[in-house]
């Protein structure tokens, strides 16, 4: 039996088509996740992500503790209100989830893991967390709803109070703030502007309606998958889990070496690199008719690699993918699709930026 | 449900077949596999030519979501192709049983044509694989 977000007969009322993902019952669209993910892309969309999990995380020696926990440096949040990407990672350096980390107060943090690792991550945080004297408390009794588009932050601020409104329209980009009854942040998974709110479950429903009569365009799973790979952004379990450090996983860029910080993995990030890299994460495109799948094969100078996540493009009008590839795969690859060895070609990360193709076109 | 056109004979597997007045039969896929499978944006047609078996996958639709085999309800020569789809799929989200044809055989077998179902058992078919 799947679980519910608060937000299912609002989905259903809509028409949704519901799929099980991570153990949720979801919306995967609600007509056309072609017309959605435009949606997102020129005006304004929203996806019910109440199914994620929100730990807060309290104690005079938080910031310490999330130090030791994640491998981008929490020192980087200065102000209160600022929020961080970074991965958590085991002895071994392998990726146990990716989050995203606010700072709230200097006792007191909030993090934001996914919905399909939800089990593992508090075991791990929890196990951690002790010998910090951190108190670990989930809260499943909060809904988020992601508003992303150009247009987003407008909409949403036409249903705020007018000093609330005012201060969401001038936060900077991945800053949160609490206003409203809300939690407020200028976060998201799409690669476009907009908030990622945080709700009481009680209110949930009536702001979800709100958005909709502001003309909010309710978007589904469907539509957050391919606007999340054109902006270049991971999907944890399929690009990235225990077995892969963030070296192969274009994840570099939020690992933080500064000196003296022992964060859990490093030791292991720093004799893989020392030794060699083996394989590396790189974004493909295709010009042939067709779509990349998860799994398949990708033939290179270097070896086979493999199709992680694969999609067909709204916004470029052709197939994209992220691959995990050996090093030195070179430039000449091809996909193995049914039997028939297609040309791709390697592209710069993101495909898509601001609403328009980046390098991939 | 969308109403199913009298004349067609279908595939559990969703493949309409609807033989015309010169004996060939051109297939597609039903109004409700393109609602399972979302908007199409890649067909992969057969060369007119080849040959198609019955139960034999004869052309690949892909929306979005996922790639899925089309199985020819009838064996014998592909003499007809869909060219229209390479640069509209979406032509099968908007008209399945009409613009949205897919392939043509002429056929070697009639007795074939009496494995289809008809448009009351398919549809009784497709109630069945939703409960």
């Amino acid at each position: 039996m799947s679980q519910k977000t608060i937000l299912n007969d609002s989905h259903r009322a809509l028409g949704a088509k519901m799929v099980d993902f991570g153990g949720w019952d979801m919306p995967l669209s609600y007509g056309s996740q072609i017309e959605e993910h435009h949606a997102v892309r020129r005006d304004a969309g929203m996806f019910d992500v109440s199914h994620m999990t929100v730990v807060d995380l309290a104690g005079a020696r938080t910031r310490e503790f999330l130090r030791h926990l994640l491998a981008n440096n929490v020192d980087k949040l200065k102000a209160p209100g600022k929020a961080l990407y970074s991965c958590m990672l085991d002895e071994t350096g392998g990726v146990i989830d990716d989050l995203i980390v606010y700072f709230l107060e200097e006792a007191f943090f909030r993090v934001v893991v996914n919905a399909a690792t939800r089990d593992k991550d508090l075991a791990w945080i929890r196990s951690q967390a002790a010998a910090f004297d951190v108190a670990v408390t989930e809260r499943p009794e909060l809904a988020m709803i992601a508003v992303q588009g150009p247009n987003a932050r407008a909409r949403v601020a036409t249903l705020l109070s007018p000093e609330v409104a005012a201060k969401a329209l001038k936060i900077g980009k991945f800053v949160a703030f609490e206003g409203d009854g809300l939690f407020i942040a200028r976060t998201g998974y799409t690669g476009e502007d907009g908030f990622e709110i945080i709700v009481p479950e009680g209110e949930a429903v009536a702001l979800w309606q709100r958005l909709v009569d502001a003309g909010v365009a309710p978007a589904g799973l469907g539509a957050r998958d391919t606007l999340r790979l054109e902006a270049g952004m991971n999907l944890y379990g399929q690009d990235m889990d225990e077995s892969v450090t963030p070296w192969e996983a274009a994840l570099a860029w939020t690992v933080s070496l500064d000196e003296g910080r022992a964060f859990i993995g490093r030791e292991a990030l720093e004799q893989q690199r020392a030794a060699g890299v083996p394989r590396e994460m790189i974004g493909l495109v295709m010009d042939e008719k067709g779509v990349l799948r998860h799994g398949q094969k990708v033939l290179t100078e270097a070896g086979d690699g493999e199709i992680l996540s694969g999609t067909f493009s709204p916004t470029l009008g052709k197939a994209i993918a992220f691959a995990r590839v050996p090093a030195g795969a070179g430039s000449s690859l091809r996909v193995d699709i049914r039997g028939r060895e297609v040309p791709v070609r390697i592209a710069r990360i993101p495909f898509v930026r601001d609403g328009k193709p980046f390098d991939a076109a | 449900m969308s109403e199913i056109p009298g004349d067609l004979k279908f595939m559990k597997s969703h493949e309409w077949a609807r033989v015309e007045d010169n004996g060939t039969v051109t297939v597609g896929i039903s109004e409700h596999a393109q609602g399972l499978l979302g908007d199409l944006v890649y067909v992969e047609l057969p060369n007119v030519g080849d040959t198609a078996q019955a139960g034999q996958a004869a052309a690949v639709v892909e929306s979005v979501k996922a790639a899925s085999d089309v199985y020819s309800p009838v064996s014998g020569e592909i003499v007809a192709v869909n060219e229209a789809l390479a640069d509209k799929p979406e032509t099968i989200n908007e008209d399945a049983y009409g613009d949205g044809w897919i392939f043509v055989v002429k056929l070697t077998n009639r007795e074939e044509l009496e494995e289809l179902l008809d448009p009351d058992a398919y549809a009784e078919a497709i109630e069945n694989e939703e409960d």
